[in-house]
């Protein structure tokens, strides 16, 4: 099988750091802060990974954007089993303001550069949550697109998809090349041996910058601020349901 | 210009021996500065690697180990605390399936072959556990148990017991401390008696941590009579060997996932081929793992003593009293602070003896000052911290008052805060002459 695959990984805030909003407002505190691979990339990397162990993918490719600090993402998904990298540099200043469709053009133009037949990535970050990067992706190429994965098999020339919809489950079939998006049930991802991560090293990371693939980082939008949700209020407890639709009604909810 | 070519080390010497002999000569030190082969700039980076310590692919391992951990070991170990005993076969075989359990021990037998730097990354990871018993039990099997096994060991007994233990497969546990012998390990009573082809072994041994769940011990016996440091061995002992038994699990104040007991041995009949190494060698392998053991001991207490420390911090910013934050008082911030600088200052000497180990040197002072300085720390930071923590802080239902009860075994177990004293007084020279003995 020849086919490549083309693996986004994001570097975010560590999902058990508590975030504290900046002083000045505009953003959240990242100095000093534990980062991570964004839990969703891990299953997307983990899927690509176990699609080139059963033969169905030749190479996988894993790429990040971000500053210096993306190789460590990098470098995790090779020690999962990405046979290489790609750091699409960013410095951390515009990091803060690149945007998903900045991103989904990037990864466009390696999918073509590359020549991959399919691209997975996270469903969505976990900092920003947009969950808009595999749909805009796929718009940009002109692929179809199988978001909210929890299965992937494949058959022929096509993939059969099972998507998490609100519903239930949705199984759909895309034809390659294709984009994916991967969900929370899709697969456990594995933790990378220490045999795995020394080999590891000796992996290739081809760094470039947004530019060399004509891709202009401009940001389209401006955050005006950034403040704490709401400190949660008491709740009250009613005796019966009837007290309930009454007191529903009092604060004009119902 | 000496690029990365060369090991730091060998960059820091000929830098040296290039500064001592421009002295010599006394020429102008910035024209030579300009001359010499290293340069600012690389001294920079090199300094800021150093610093570092971790490269990226320590960094990985830990971040691997780091979710092994939070997914198979720390959900579950306030239920193994309860319970008094963790599942060591379990979590030995998901740690060794990773290769975490064998990350210095020789390829051939499944290890990795990896300088003592990756141990160290390893055991400070370990620390992440929300408890003292697990990492203990893993410091047993891959640093006190096996190390002397895998330098000097016959192929027999490192296929029969160093390889299954790298692979996760066999629970070991280390046979040295006795009843009547903690500190002062010459003094140890059990016997192995040479008897045709096998060792008769009578005796007891102490505070035996995974002594329930261990398929082997490492066992220290004397084979002979003659000089104490001269006439011990080291055997590995089949944890089902008829004559082995085992007291009720010792009731401990801390540490209370590990099972610990005492053991004894009647007539236990056991290979000669299951020597390690040679007789009466057995004292010295053991002095010799001791470095490695000591560096183990202190570094697993960084990860806790920082947890406490953040944890104090941010219980401290949410718990008010007389209307502002705990954290606002100046005892309170302050003394965080102080505990965080002394936390840096252990760390900073635990890289340091690292580095001159993996280059080499003995650091039998240095590994003896971190034992006793982690063990001394490990004590002020969970007293202070608890402190601050008040009437939540004396519950079982915080971590910092379970790292209360388990750190304070650093200063007793794997050698004394006194002997540690001791061994840095004898490399001082100021250790009193013992009378001679006749």
């Amino acid at each position: 099988m020849s086919l490549k695959v083309l693996v986004g990984c994001k570097r975010v805030i560590d999902y058990a750091v508590k975030i504290r909003v900046r002083p000045d407002k505009l953003g959240v505190v990242t100095d000093g802060i534990k980062h991570s691979m964004n839990p969703f990339d891990e299953i997307a990397i983990e899927e690509a990974v176990r699609l080139k162990e059963k033969n169905i993918v030749k190479e996988v490719i894993a790429v990040s954007c971000g500053p210096t600090q993306a190789q460590e993402t990098i470098r995790t998904a090779l020690a999962m089993g990405a046979d290489r990298g790609i750091h699409v540099e960013v410095p951390a200043k515009e990091m803060e303001k690149l945007e998903p469709l900045h991103v989904s053009k990037i990864l466009a133009k390696l999918a073509e550069k590359e020549q991959a037949e399919l691209v997975i990535v996270g469903k969505q970050a976990i900092d920003d949550d947009t969950n808009a990067t595999a749909q805009m992706t796929a718009g940009i190429l002109n692929w179809p697109q199988a978001t909210f994965a929890s299965k992937i098999e494949k058959k022929d020339d096509f993939l059969e998809v099972i998507r998490e919809i609100d519903g239930g489950l949705e199984t759909i079939k895309v034809k390659l090349p294709a984009v994916v998006s991967a969900d929370l049930r899709l697969n456990e991802p594995r933790y990378a041996t220490l045999p795995n991560i020394m080999k590891a090293k000796k992996k290739k990371i081809e760094k470039m910058k947004p530019a060399d693939l004509g891709v202009d980082t401009t940001p389209h939008f401006e955050v005006i601020e950034v403040t704490d949700p709401p400190a949660r209020e008491a709740g009250i407890k009613v005796e019966d349901v009837d007290t309930l639709l009454l007191k529903l009604k009092e604060v004009g909810r119902i | 210009m000496l690029s990365v070519a060369l090991k730091p080390n060998t960059r820091r010497r000929m830098a040296a021996i290039i500064l001592s002999t421009s002295r010599l000569f006394s020429a102008s030190w910035s024209s030579l500065s300009r001359r010499t082969l290293v340069t600012t700039a690389s001294r920079c980076t090199e300094a800021q690697a150093r610093a570092q310590f971790y490269t990226d692919e320590h960094k990985e391992l830990q971040r691997s180990l780091k979710k092994l951990i939070d997914s198979e070991i720390n959900p579950y170990v306030d239920q193994w605390e309860k319970e008094g005993q963790f599942p060591a076969h379990q979590v030995f075989k998901k740690l060794g399936q990773a290769g975490f359990l064998g990350v210095t021990k020789p390829e051939e037998y499944g290890g990795l072959g990896l300088d003592h730097s990756y141990s160290v990354a390893m055991s400070e990871t370990l620390g992440t556990i929300n408890c003292g018993a697990v990492p203990m039990a893993v410091a047993v099997q891959t640093d006190m148990a096996t190390p002397a096994l895998a330098r000097f060991g016959s192929h027999y007994v490192k296929e029969q017991f160093l390889a299954p233990s790298i692979s996760g497969d066999k629970v070991s546990c280390l046979g040295v401390s006795e009843p009547s012998a903690g500190s002062d390990v010459a003094n140890i009573k059990t016997t192995a008696k040479r008897q045709g082809d096998d060792y008769i072994i009578n005796g007891q041994k102490m505070w035996i941590t995974n002594a329930y769940q261990a398929d082997w011990m490492c066992l220290l016996a004397n084979t002979s009579q003659g000089q104490a440091h001269r006439n011990k061995s080291l055997i590995c002992v089949p944890m089902d060997s008829p004559g082995i038994h085992l007291t009720k699990k010792i009731d401990k104040m801390g540490m209370l996932s590990s099972d610990t007991a005492q053991i004894f041995l009647e007539d236990v009949r056991v290979p000669v081929e299951n020597l390690i190494g040679e007789e009466g060698m057995g004292f010295t392998y053991q002095m010799l793992q001791f470095q490695e053991e000591r560096l183990a001991g202190a570094v697993m207490t960084l990860s806790p003593m920082q947890t406490c420390i953040q944890s104090t911090i941010e219980y401290t910013r949410e718990r008010k009293a007389f209307g502002q934050p705990l954290l606002n008082n100046q005892c309170i911030h302050f003394r965080l602070a102080e505990l965080e600088t002394e936390v840096e200052c252990l760390r900073a000497l635990i890289y340091r003896a690292t580095d001159l180990y993996v280059a080499g040197d003995d650091v039998t002072k240095l590994a003896s000052m971190c034992k006793l300085k982690a063990g001394r720390l490990g004590r002020e930071v969970t007293d202070s911290c608890l402190q601050f923590w008040g009437g939540m802080g004396f519950t079982n239902e915080v971590l910092v008052s379970r790292f209360y009860r388990d750190l304070r075994l650093v200063s007793i177990g794997g050698g004394t805060d006194e002997v540690m004293l001791a061994i840095i007084c004898k490399l001082m020279g100021t250790l009193p002459q013992l009378p001679m003995k006749k």
